[in-house]
């Protein structure tokens, strides 16, 4: 197992940085200048200079090695220095947004506590729902429920999340008025009160996210459930006079959480990406609104950073995936 | 040839069928599929046919007073509950502050979002069974062009979408006209961001399929590579990647939406229904109408779809058909 873990982590090396690549060649073609924005009566020579102090004179192979350089020992160390207060990135060129001047790694921590609080909750929200949902239609193949529960997933795939979203915030907004519509994150729990407010303002992005998730995690549950259901061992359970309850949470339960568990951990980078027209919807300043910014805006560092720690995201969750089965299942062995 | 004894067995001996009549007959009895199939039907007749009946220009801006009279109305049921709704009998659906029609945009903007969905899932389609027969069928591709597919799965795929269409926005509308390009650049993105998923069923199918014996006969009479996968192979995967079409159609028009709903889609005077949505959603305390008809029609073609998906996978599996 950790031979195959350490093969895995080592794998993702090479992908990452393929991964990389592909998106600084891209950003590489995109049009658009860091200076436009500086006023017409600044002379071209020092428009030249400035372009170069932000690093782009240099061919782009250097650019790109310089980059990785930044955002793989720089961005670290400084980091290291936040949490030990050491120096080790004194005087080292951190990745500068050119919209901001200022560092994209500090713009991203302040913004992505907004993000995780959201989607984190969202996430757990969702699993809590998904599971009994699927199990239970697993259990009573075929009943009212398991028919209104597939109903109701086949509604969570289709109803794209700017349309749920929207519907939401004219419903419970605007008509019944229980909810803010905006998500405002500069609001601080204090007290009971404040806690209150914050979760009002949480109800309506959570639940839209969790209804996505919930869809796609109660199917597999409830497929993975029917699969074991009518294995030999549960049959077993029961002749040995197990009561129903002992048999579906012991025994098919713990069973059917091993692919289960893979798909929750797999979805974790995706739900980065829903959150983006989530936080659109529901004015949430998180990383993925400061993506759409920052893309308008034309800030290549920051949309470089951003997409790469999305990719990152994915890689680092699809090795959790894998090694997690592994361990859940002794039946899998890698090597 | 209808003589006395031949008729007791007449009843008996069924002319012979086809396997897509199987394939309908099975299809038939999954109720939600049937209905979503009348659903997806019923959408594209009135997207398609429906500006054939009903005849109102999307795009005509009304000037003068007829734009005061015009802008702004409310559907013609509003007026049920709101006797002082503004209304008008020749906007069934109201129109924008424009005083453009909306039933009328909604047909455009339908057009337009299905014929995206169809023209990605086609592409993607394309490409995706193209690599995954490469991938099953000969051996030295297998391993390149599957981890060429995991790298495509961990791509972060909304955010390069994102980029991709601002960067190639311009230059695709110099070449083909504003809508145009940005018709060529979407379906391109979704198509070559969504193949994947067909790409690697397609190969586990092809990888079972090369074993069986008919393809050994079919090789050993001689038959070229070309002609096996032509004629054996791809046939038999026929199912897998009608499902994964079905399932294809959904995804794109959603991307699509999305893609329109932050922005980065079809220009406002050639609409989506994502695009619908978005333009809207500034007005929706007041207009709620706007916002709710095209985010409906995309859930409802999204859904249908899916059932349709649904319904094929049960229908085309020969260990479930007859049943």
């Amino acid at each position: 197992m950790l031979t195959y873990t350490i093969r895995r982590l080592l794998i993702s090396i090479p992908t990452l940085l393929f991964i990389s690549l592909v998106i600084f060649l891209l950003l590489e073609l995109a049009p658009g200048d860091p200076m436009a924005q500086v006023p017409l009566t600044v002379p071209d020579e020092v428009k030249q200079k400035m372009r170069e102090a932000l690093g782009l004179g240099q061919p782009i192979h250097i650019r790109f090695g310089l980059w990785i350089w930044q955002f793989f020992v720089v961005e670290p160390l400084h980091l290291l220095d936040i949490i030990l207060g050491t120096g080790f990135a004194e005087g080292q060129q951190r990745v500068i947004s050119w919209q901001t001047r200022s560092p994209v790694m500090d713009i991203v921590a302040q913004r992505i506590p907004q993000t995780l609080w959201v989607v984190g909750v969202a996430y757990v929200v969702a699993v809590i729902i998904a599971v009994p949902i699927g199990v239970y239609s697993a259990y009573r193949q075929y009943s009212l429920f398991d028919q209104a529960g597939t109903f109701v997933t086949m509604i969570g795939f289709s109803v794209p999340p700017f349309f749920s979203g929207v519907l939401v915030i004219v419903i419970f907004s605007v008509q019944l008025g229980w909810f803010p519509s905006i998500y405002d994150t500069t609001h601080k729990v204090v007290d009971w009160d404040s806690f209150v407010v914050q979760l009002q303002q949480m109800v309506m992005p959570v639940m839209v996210l969790a209804l996505q998730i919930t869809s796609q995690i109660s199917r597999f549950m409830r497929a993975s459930m029917l699969d074991n259901l009518n294995q030999d061992y549960v049959r077993t359970a029961r002749a040995k006079g197990m009561t129903e309850r002992v048999v579906v949470t012991l025994h098919v339960l713990r069973n059917s959480m091993i692919p289960v568990v893979t798909i929750i951990a797999l979805g974790i980078p995706s739900i980065f990406g829903g959150a983006i027209i989530t936080e659109q919807v529901f004015k949430v300043n998180g990383i993925g609104q400061l993506l759409i910014t920052a893309i308008q805006a034309n800030d290549l560092p920051m949309v470089q950073t951003l997409t790469f720690i999305f990719a990152v995201l994915i890689v680092l969750f699809n090795l959790i995936a894998d090694i997690l089965y592994g361990i859940l299942d002794p039946r899998i062995r890698y090597d | 040839m209808t003589d006395q004894s031949a008729a007791p067995e007449h009843q008996v001996v069924r002319p012979p069928r086809s396997q897509w009549w199987d394939v309908w007959d099975q299809f038939k009895k999954h109720s939600g599929a049937l209905f979503g199939m009348i659903v997806f039907v019923t959408i594209l007749l009135g997207v398609f046919i429906g500006p054939w009946i009903y005849h109102a220009d999307a795009q005509f801006v009304p000037t003068g007073r007829d734009f005061i009279a015009l802008k702004d109305t409310r559907p013609i049921y509003n007026a049920i509950w709101d006797s002082g709704a503004k209304v008008n009998w020749a906007h069934p659906l109201g129109t924008d502050q424009l005083g453009r029609d909306t039933l009328a945009r909604l047909m455009m903007g339908g057009q337009v979002s299905i014929a995206v969905g169809l023209a990605a899932m086609g592409l993607s389609l394309l490409l995706g069974t193209a690599i995954g027969v490469l991938a099953g069928y000969f051996k030295r591709l297998d391993g390149p062009l599957m981890r060429l597919t995991d790298l495509f799965l961990a791509l972060p795929l909304l955010p390069l979408l994102l980029v991709a269409v601002l960067l190639f926005r311009e230059p695709l509308a110099a070449t083909f006209g504003p809508e145009g390009g940005v018709f060529v650049l979407i379906v391109t993105l979704v198509g070559i961001t969504s193949w994947m998923q067909t790409a690697r069923i397609v190969r586990g199918d092809v990888l079972a399929l090369k074993e069986r014996e008919f393809v050994l006969a079919a090789r050993s009479i001689g038959t070229p590579n070309r002609r096996l996968v032509m004629r054996h192979i791809l046939p038999n995967v026929l199912s897998p990647i009608m499902v994964s079409a079905t399932l294809g159609i959904a995804t794109a028009i959603i991307t699509e939406s999305a893609l329109s709903f932050l922005g980065f889609g079809f220009p406002p005077d050639f609409p989506t229904w994502g695009r619908l949505l978005f333009d809207s959603v500034d007005r929706m305390v007041l207009y709620p109408e706007r916002v709710i008809w095209p985010g409906l029609l995309i859930s409802l073609t999204v859904l249908s779809v899916n059932y349709i998906g649904d319904g094929l996978r049960d229908a085309l599996d020969p260990r479930i058909r007859g049943r």
